[in-house]
């Protein structure tokens, strides 16, 4: 039963987590920059969302201004410094877009404070569900996992079944010829990074509402959904989706289990510290391995 | 003597000048924020050989940072409580002298860096900054969660370590320490980049390719530069350690990581004593912009912003441009 819990935690933080990378994913596969500063869209929504949902009391507003906001706020970030960038080395990139986190974590914490704001859910999605089997589980976290699997589902219809998504697609195997072809190159990259944006955005405004809005609250998320990114390969959605369930689910379960597991061969305390350490760990080994098998990723064409 | 050897002699002189003068008129604090500076210079400096010299963008120096900081302060505090550090296979006891401590920092953080170098190595371009950035990350959340050594608290040591010979209390005397080493690390690597190991490792930044067929492998030239950057960085998170006399999971943190990385920048990448001035800079304007407003990094982020986009070569490359010969 307690399994079965955490087993649902991990897709719920699978979920959140695939939402972060899908963005990232596709600015590295489409325009080949490395985007620090996702973790601040991340922010911006969550931020977007508390503040919409806290004027006017409904946090289906929130939810929609998060990702309004969010998308707003990548479209401004690239017309105005990140389309400047795409010709520099991934140096630049590295360092611009750290300035930009700057920028949007002092700056977000001029206009709220650095108290972190809660959400408070509407009737119709808070409290819990009984699951078959007799589990009781929190329905927002279903409603999570739903809206990414939906997310998902969307995303690979829109990359493989519109003009958007072969536009998106061409853009990434050769920006010069479709440049060519009469693609107005420049607008898909803000569409793309703003899509991306978007989404990162509604990823924060849900967490939010399940932790705190605090300033900062990206820079972890981003750092994870690197990890994803490398174990599911550079460009690939779906490197991304199985690469983001994959790290949920070892990460949630590893904290879960681990400590007790532990206990069953040495003292409780010591099984307690080292658990908890060891489970920290967990993900990034899971990189490691993945590094030494298969370098470019799970899904990934190329390395580099 | 070239411009930029000019530059660089100025920068140096500059950093210990203002320490000198700040002595002199009796400014403690100036002169702790020169030795802020000089350590800062000093992890740079070993940035500076694996991004500007390799050019291998590691978004995880303070992995090496942080821990070499914490081999400092968990040895002053054996020393000060008098237990062993380990007991098995040989007894480890805890020291509180500078000249024990820093090899131990470098060999534990350049240990680290074999083993992060040697994995990371194998990926490049953007795969290589965000692998480097997750292990870093790794060792962060042991390092938070890890209570033997103060976990998220961090670990405090009451006294700073001893150096024979001199009173490392008096802020100026461990300015000394500092300067002294930053100026060694400058010269260990105006050295080795003279010589065929550097100037292999800059053909293989240049172009693999070309180095490789002249039958250089820059898989291992590259594993070392990264291992003796890890090793300066290191000795440079021990001296911070001391200098506060406090570690915390911060120095492991990835804006740490960040704020190496722009003393790089800031200075000019590349550039022997580029990060000298890029970490004078830096704790300059913390200073200067952080009396103006509380959320100076505001303005940070923006002066960085502008250079990045306006001044790629950073401060010496304003000053002293380089001739294109490509």
């Amino acid at each position: 039963m307690l399994l079965a819990e955490q087993a649902l935690n991990g897709l719920q933080y699978g979920m959140m987590l695939f939402l972060m990378a899908a963005g990232l994913t596709l600015v590295f596969g489409v325009m080949g920059l490395i985007n620090l500063a996702h973790g601040a869209l991340y922010m911006v929504g969550a931020f977007a969302c508390a503040a919409v949902a806290g004027a006017t009391g409904s946090f289906w507003l929130g939810l929609g201004a998060s990702l309004a906001a969010a998308a707003a706020a990548g479209a401004l970030v690239e017309l105005a410094v990140i389309r400047r960038l795409y010709a520099r080395d991934h140096l630049d990139q590295v360092l611009a877009t750290f300035a930009l986190i700057l920028v949007f974590s002092e700056g977000t914490r001029w206009l709220f404070g650095a108290f972190p704001l809660y959400l408070t859910l509407p009737p119709a999605l808070s409290g819990a569900v009984t699951l078959p089997g007799g589990l009781q589980y929190p329905l927002f976290r279903l409603v999570i996992i739903g809206l990414g699997g939906a997310v998902a589902l969307g995303l690979f219809w829109l990359i493989g079944r519109t003009r958007l998504g072969i536009r998106i697609r061409a853009g990434e195997a050769d920006r010069e010829m479709i440049g060519a072809l009469g693609v107005d190159i420049a607008r898909l990259y803000t569409i793309v990074f703003a899509l991306g944006a978007g989404l990162a955005g509604l990823a924060g405004a849900l967490v939010g509402t399940i932790q705190s809005v605090q300033v900062g609250m990206g820079e972890p998320v981003l750092i994870l959904a690197f990890v994803v990114i490398v174990i599911g390969g550079i460009g690939s959605i779906k490197g991304a989706l199985v690469g983001a369930l994959m790290v949920g689910m070892t990460d949630t379960l590893g904290k879960a289990l681990l400590p007790g597991l532990l206990a069953r061969v040495t003292d409780a305390a010591s099984a307690n510290a080292v658990g908890s350490a060891l489970a920290s760990m967990l993900i990034y080994i899971l990189m490691a391995a993945v590094l030494i098998v298969r370098p470019q990723g799970l899904f990934g064409v190329r390395a580099g | 003597m070239t411009r930029e050897t000019l530059v660089n002699l100025v920068i140096l002189a500059a950093l210990i000048g203002t320490a000198l003068v700040a002595q002199a008129l009796g400014e403690g604090f100036v002169v702790t924020l020169a030795t802020k500076a000089a350590i800062f210079a000093l992890a740079g400096v070993g940035l500076n050989l694996a991004l500007g010299f390799g050019g291998m963008v590691s978004l995880g120096h303070a992995a090496f940072f942080g821990i070499g900081g914490y081999v400092c302060a968990i040895l002053a505090s054996h020393a000060a409580s008098g237990q062993p550090v380990a007991v098995l296979p040989f007894t480890i006891a805890g020291t509180n002298e500078m000249p024990a401590i820093w090899p131990v920092a470098m060999a534990v953080s350049g240990l680290a860096a074999g083993l992060i170098g040697a994995l990371s190595l194998r990926t490049t371009g953007v795969y290589f900054i965000m692998v480097t950035l997750a292990f870093a990350q790794m060792i962060y959340y042991f390092a938070v969660s890890w209570p033997r050594y103060g976990g998220d608290d961090g670990l405090s040591f009451y006294v700073r370590n001893s150096f024979p010979g001199l009173n490392t209390f008096d802020p100026i005397q461990y300015f000394a320490i500092c300067a002294t080493l930053l100026v060694l690390a400058l010269g260990v690597c105006a050295l080795i980049l003279r010589a065929r190991f550097g100037l292999a490792l800059e053909g293989a930044r240049q172009n693999p390719a070309r180095a490789q067929a002249l039958g250089i492998r820059p898989y291992g030239l590259r594993l070392t530069a990264f291992v003796l950057s890890g090793m300066i960085v290191g000795l440079a998170g021990a001296l911070y350690a001391d200098l506060n006399r406090f570690v915390s999971p911060a120095m492991l943190s990835w804006h740490m990581s960040g704020e190496i990385m722009v003393f790089v920048i800031l200075g000019g990448v590349g550039r022997l004593c580029g990060p000298v001035a890029g970490a004078a800079i830096y704790i300059l304007l913390e200073h200067l912009l952080g009396g103006v407003s509380d959320y100076w990094q505001v303005l940070l982020g923006l002066l960085l912003l502008g250079i990045v986009l306006f001044a790629p070569g950073g401060l010496v490359g304003l000053i002293a441009p380089r001739r294109r010969h490509v």
